[in-house]
């Protein structure tokens, strides 16, 4: 708030009207979907979030979102914020350009279920897919040790929170359902560079498939989109030479 | 309004050959090699000796007199063509949404990419600027010395 006009007393948030062209659905009405404009009137410290629940609670209860924590850890509230994936939970609105209207959609590429709300199902299948769990083989009475390089090599892609702001990102993903997804690729990544795990070789073999890395067209659309700042394309092209190599 | 995913991701079982895999690996070695076979080519075409003006049918023809000429532009013929029609294809595969439609498509590509491989290799290594027992107005002035 630094930047506030000097008549702006010192501690006073300043506050401002904005306008959000919201993208509605309603599967019960049988009509196509359409924006539907709402001025809000908020705080610069207030977040895209923030003025959807004003909507939701002082204007049009049902408008609706998913939302969980509301601090950007759970990664529910991914949508489509000016043409841009990101948790609006974490996007200031006083960070994007207030002069136009500000657009929230729901994220492309998955079915739309209600107003902002997607079905995540088949981003979660291919989730599910690649096996996201430790697979060792022995059962061991000490803890697994591991060195803080071996720690290191994957702690990027241990930061992903599922949002599916990467995967609903890719345009691979778009026109291709079938692809497995950015997401999916880090998080097979995060197992497959892991020291302690032994099935990196079946995960490879996954993700060898025409559906697999080699869809993946290195349009770095999905690390610019990630709240989290992992390194996607580069954890996706690591897995594609670990597939070259036939090992991590 | 629960989605229906129409073809179920199965993993892959069957094992051997992955054409996925073995296409971006075509991709990244035939470009690095095409990076130098073209500019080997544009600079023996346009910078060395006249240049651009010694172009003509008899520096074509002589070019593929010589066998080195013939092994480095059939080279180029190949790998250039499959290069591009494998990333047309790559293009029909994520932007062709029906299924026999793709298929048509791919398979059109690989035919015409087929044919021009086959018409651009005949040509480079049966090339003959002065063919017996043609009207000699149609042949060249060096062929008549």
């Amino acid at each position: 708030m630094a930047t506030a006009t000097a008549a702006t007393e010192i501690g006073v948030v300043p506050s401002f009207t904005v306008t959000l062209f919201v993208r509605r659905f309603d599967p019960e009405s049988g009509e196509e979907a359409r924006w539907q404009d709402f001025d809000v009137q908020v705080h610069g410290t207030d977040r895209v979030l923030d003025a959807l629940h004003k909507i939701k609670w002082e204007v049009d209860g049902s408008l609706t979102f998913r939302r969980s924590c509301a601090h950007g850890v759970c990664g529910s509230d991914a949508m489509r914020i000016n043409g841009r994936n990101r948790l609006a939970c974490k996007t200031l609105i006083k960070d994007l350009d207030i002069t136009q209207p500000i657009y929230v959609e729901p994220i492309k590429g998955l079915t739309v279920e209600k107003d902002l709300v997607v079905d995540m199902n088949p981003f979660y299948q291919a989730y599910r897919d690649i096996k996201p769990f430790l697979i060792a083989s022995d059962n061991p009475d000490k803890e697994r040790l591991q060195s803080p390089e071996d720690r290191e090599r994957f702690d990027d892609t241990t930061k992903c929170i599922l949002c599916a702001a990467c995967t609903t990102s890719c345009p691979v993903f778009w026109t291709d359902g079938q692809y497995f997804g950015p997401a999916a690729i880090v998080n097979a990544h995060r197992f497959i560079f892991d020291s302690r795990d032994e099935a990196a070789d079946v995960r490879i073999d996954i993700l060898n498939d025409k559906e697999g890395v080699w869809r993946c067209r290195t349009t770095f659309n999905c690390t610019e989109a990630c709240p989290r700042g992992i390194q996607v394309t580069k954890a996706i092209a690591e897995v594609k030479q670990a597939i070259l190599r036939g090992k991590p | 309004m629960s989605v229906v995913i129409e073809t179920p991701r199965s993993p892959r079982s069957r094992k051997g050959a992955n054409w996925e895999k073995y296409g971006w690996m075509y991709m990244r070695i035939s470009g690095a090699i095409l990076v130098a076979l073209i500019f080997g080519h544009l600079f023996a075409n346009l910078m060395v000796g006249e240049g651009i003006h010694a172009i003509d049918f008899a520096f074509v023809g002589g070019k593929w007199a010589n066998p080195f000429w013939q092994v480095w532009d059939g080279l180029m013929l190949w790998l250039a063509l499959i290069h591009g029609t494998n990333g047309m294809r790559t293009i029909v595969n994520d932007y062709v949404e029906r299924q026999n439609v793709r298929k048509a498509l791919v398979w059109a590509l690989w035919v015409i990419c087929g044919a021009l491989i086959v018409l651009g290799t005949l040509v480079i290594f049966t090339f003959d600027p002065c063919p017996a027992g043609s009207d000699p107005s149609l042949l060249p002035s060096f062929c008549t010395k």
